[in-house]
């Protein structure tokens, strides 16, 4: 692979490997320690009660049953429960939702915990729970996007987009020779990740241990703490593997915030689970949408208009958006570009970002929107989009960081065949008479970064240590990060120790935003920059070093040897540079976040096409997806193995939002009818065929040091859309609405 | 008076005295025989994470009481890989990446695992992504599960040697 970044960032020889998972052996064995996989000594298991209306209030629990269970030994309700010392309604952190703890008898959405049962074991408790027996007093639910007023918001920096103007939207509807105006409407979703949120937590005095699987590690302790009155550093959450965690497990929650506070009350560690039907409520969804796309185009296929305005719901008490609308920023060289936002307060859990907020749900119905707009043009849809490929940022005018689309674009239809596509839906049967067709979407993802400190050290037997509180919720962060560390030393893989999942080492920020790897990786990366510099230091100032006097050089390290930049024939060994010294290790510290320079300067996101095939059964108009390419371009790539599992991860989840994924509600009782695994439909092995994805290769200076974007996210994005087109292209049926379901197909 | 149950528990003669008669054998192995190995996804026999091998069939642990099981032959991830060498689906699972944050994998592998004993997929990608099927992955690392099944079919059938690649 061509490698144009500065020369000090290229003599990595263990980034751009496809290195196998550092924790795999451990995760085949069954040894990988999850957080309910820890029973400490003395043990106590908590079981909430679940609402199991979405709005009202409870009139009557059977707390008397539940106490005489055998086993159980605690029962909390809103009368006993002991105070906190925060309030659910604070907002401690950045990432901080209102959450319900039993503050009172109220109901807001179903599965909200309204009791707490702790027991001797997990059977004793989840009886005890059962024992309740809850009665309500109900009220109409809310929990349908036209059960409420939409209503607009001031913006804020988590969870309340702002509206964008560019240009002048009016006039670009005005000039337009050719108009768009449709609806797309998208499901709730739950994240759903195979591990339900878990927690065991353990007082020692005010001193508090979290096994839990978190996103944030150190924001979760100063979460914590708050509401518990103690110091963040009071409080340790130890992480070392997340069975899953798409955007769900970077917030304290009311099941949690519970958990602890029985534990503390017993002064026994507290053990709970949450079941795969409480994870329809307290922690996060996707909130679902309705979004009305407005286009113009002149008489030559060139946009004048993106005009989007998103509905999306959120709940009675507290506020995060889903920002679909600004899926149209920054993408297409329209002449004009708005994006609006309003929200409808519903009987429901608050949403939360699950994985791609805003853009998996904005990109659906952004590129279903292009796609009519194509058809009305008489473009083949990559045409079309070529045709408004926005060379700088629309709207800002800012170059991109950097931006291989083309390549993406050419690279994914010479793949997949797509010049041979035909203009007018209907147009392909396969062998046993199922309608094909081929549909396609631009692919497109922020690249943020966090903030994150690291640590190296060098050793005097050649080894490394390298540690950050980075979490790997499966995308690799034990390896990739590794990688990055050994690179910034000059080492090989094996030679460096690396700890992380654990709070009490330096922040190793978020875990999301697809800007983990970036913003962790670069502290690494400066870290071991830092041991460089002082090894060079020492030596230079070092008679018996063979870089003696090499005064204001610039060092790099290979092979571990310190070489003076540009001139291989002057090195010294770490091993000697170190034994000289008479020193056990050198230290070295380093942090990263986005260079505001650079933003200012830069308009920076990861780009791809998807490509895919679908076919449908005429007669049981059953759909399955048969082929789906993938090309994307990301800055660079730490370890494709690990790179292409995220890609494809990420595009299966376009499959889901195109074909599976619905939460539905129960109109009388609010509740979600189909909160389990059974009824709430994610793709199976059987669901997935003809996958593929390309890599395409990019420089970008100046997105970080690393020249890494992330790739955690933008395979959802342009894969719902593409699933959606490929479908009117096999039926000649526009389904503006996702999931797309058989009977839709049959009704229209 | 508690009732108890022995069994064969990865290769290992048990007699265990149940404290409880609902216990489930999930709940037995991860809560009171300290083999966490085997995940919890739902507890409805919905996720396959639970996958233990039960006489060498393949069943959901989950939906499995403990109490029916007196004379069982057991199976877990954990009884797997034969001291330090890996069972050859476990080292087929690393190679093809076949899992990502790996809550489902000890479940995906079990379930391989008996796949492969039944001998109904073969090598047949479409056959094996059928019989794996019962098992989801939300990180949806099916690519490199359906892979590492074949691989590690090839592997027992002794059909192909050179296998590495
Ligand atoms: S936990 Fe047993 S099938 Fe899901
Ligand atoms: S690897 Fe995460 S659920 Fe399968």
């Amino acid at each position: 692979m061509p490698d144009t970044l500065d020369p000090h960032i290229r003599f990595g020889s263990n980034s751009g490997q496809p290195a196998t998972r550092r924790d795999g052996v451990a995760k085949v064995t069954g040894t990988a320690t999850f957080a309910a996989d820890n029973t400490p000594e003395g043990l106590l298991y908590a079981v909430f009660a679940p609402a199991a209306i979405a709005r009202g209030r409870v009139t009557s629990l059977d707390t008397a049953a539940a106490e005489a269970h055998p086993g159980v030994t605690h029962v909390l309700t809103p009368q006993n429960r002991p105070p906190l010392q925060g309030d659910p309604s604070d907002k401690p952190t950045m990432f901080s939702f209102r959450f319900e703890a039993l503050q009172d008898d109220t109901v807001r959405y179903a599965e909200q915990p309204i009791a707490l049962v702790v027991g001797e074991t997990l059977e004793a408790a989840t009886e005890g729970a059962r024992l309740l027996s809850p009665h309500y007093e109900t009220e109409k639910p809310r929990v349908g996007i036209d059960d409420a007023e939409p209503y607009g918001f001031e913006a804020d920096a988590f969870g309340k987009p702002a509206n964008t103007v560019h240009g002048d939207p009016d006039a670009g509807h005005g000039s337009a020779a050719t108009s768009l105006d449709v609806t797309y409407e998208t499901a709730p979703q739950y994240h759903n990740a195979m591990e339900t949120h878990a927690v065991v937590a353990t007082w020692d005095g005010d001193h508090l241990t979290l096994d839990m699987p978190s996103q944030a590690l150190s924001m979760s302790c100063a979460g914590f703490a708050h509401y518990f009155g103690i110091p963040a550093e009071n409080v340790t959450v130890r992480s070392p593997y997340l069975g899953g965690g798409f955007g769900s497990k970077a917030i304290p929650t009311g099941p949690y915030v519970l958990a602890i506070l029985a534990a503390r009350m017993t002064g026994r560690p507290v053990k709970m689970m949450l079941t795969r039907q409480q994870m329809f409520g307290p922690v996060g969804h996707r909130g679902q949408t309705r979004q009305r796309l407005r286009l113009g185009a002149d008489a030559d296929g060139k946009l004048t208009v993106i005009d989007h305005e998103g509905i999306s719901a959120t709940s009675t008490f507290d506020t995060f958006i889903e920002p679909a609308a600004n899926a149209s920023q920054g993408i297409y060289a329209a002449g004009a570009l708005r994006s609006t936002h309003r929200a409808v307060a519903l009987d429901v859990g608050t949403p939360g970002p699950m994985r791609a907020p805003g853009e998996a749900s904005g990109s659906a119905a952004l590129e279903c929107a292009m796609d009519e707009m194509a058809e009305a043009l008489g473009m083949d849809p990559l045409d079309f989009r070529l045709k408004n490929y926005a060379e700088t940022e629309p709207g800002t005018g800012k170059p991109y960081s950097s931006k291989a689309l083309r390549e993406c674009y050419a690279q994914g239809a010479e793949r997949f065949g797509w010049a041979k596509r035909p203009l007018q839906p209907g147009q392909m049967r396969d062998e046993h008479g199922h309608l094909v067709g081929w549909g396609m979407g631009t692919a497109f993802f922020p690249c943020p970064m966090f903030m994150a400190d690291a640590r190296a050290a060098l050793r005097a037997d050649g080894t490394a240590l390298f540690e950050t509180s980075a979490a790997d919720m499966g995308q690799g962060a034990w390896t990739s990060l590794a990688q990055i560390a050994a690179d910034s030393l000059g080492l090989p893989l094996d030679k460096v120790e690396f700890r992380a999942g654990h709070s009490g080492l330096p922040d190793g920020g978020v875990a999301g935003g697809s800007g983990h790897t970036a913003t962790a990786g670069n502290a690494l990366h400066t870290a071991g920059g830092d041991v460089v510099r002082q090894l060079g230091e020492i030596a230079a100032a070092d008679p018996a070093s063979s870089l003696h006097g090499a005064g204001n050089a610039s060092f790099v390290a290979r092979d571990g040897r310190l070489y003076i930049d540009g001139d291989d024939s002057r090195s010294d060994a770490f091993a000697d540079i170190l034994s000289r010294l008479g020193n056990a290790e050198i230290a070295g510290s380093g942090s990263a976040s986005r260079d505001p320079d650079m933003a200012k300067q830069y308009a920076m996101n990861a780009h791809g096409a998807v490509f895919a095939e679908v076919r449908i059964d005429p007669d049981l108009c059953q759909m399955r997806v048969t082929r789906l390419v993938g090309a994307f371009a990301a800055g660079r790539i730490i370890n494709p193995r690990l790179a292409e599992s995220q890609l494809f991860g990420g595009m299966i989840w376009g499959i889901s939002f195109a074909l599976h994924e619905e939460a539905r509600h129960d109109p009388r009782r609010g509740h979600i009818v189909n909160s389990d695994l059974a009824g709430y439909h994610v793709p199976v092995n059987a669901d997935v065929h003809g996958l593929e994805v390309i890599s395409v290769h990019e420089d970008d200076p100046h997105v970080n040091a690393l020249g890494i974007k992330g790739v955690g996210e933008i395979g959802i994005t342009g894969t719902v859309g593409a699933i959606g087109n490929a479908i009117w292209h096999a039926s000649g049926k526009r389904i503006r609405r996702f999931p797309i379901r058989v009977e839709d197909l049959i009704r229209e | 008076m508690s009732p108890s149950i022995s069994l064969t528990l990865n290769g290992a003669k048990r007699d265990v005295a149940l404290d409880d008669p609902r216990v489930t054998l999930l709940d037995l192995l991860r809560e009171r025989l300290a083999l966490p190995g085997t995940k919890k996804g739902c507890d409805r026999g919905q996720c396959g994470a639970c996958t233990v091998l039960v006489n060498g069939r393949r069943v959901n642990s989950c939906l499995t009481l403990a109490a029916t099981l007196d004379g069982a032959e057991i199976t877990t991830i954990e009884g797997l890989a034969a001291g330090d060498d890996l069972h050859p689906v476990q080292a087929a699972f690393i190679e093809n990446d076949a899992f990502q944050c790996g809550y489902c994998t000890p479940g995906q592998i079990m379930s391989a695992v008996g796949l492969i004993a039944e001998d109904r997929a073969g090598e047949d990608l479409e056959r094996i992504r059928e019989g794996m099927s019962g098992n989801i992955c939300r990180c949806a690392a099916y690519h490199g599960i359906t892979l590492a099944v074949r691989q590690a079919t090839r592997g027992s059938a002794g059909i192909k040697k050179d296998d590495a690649a």
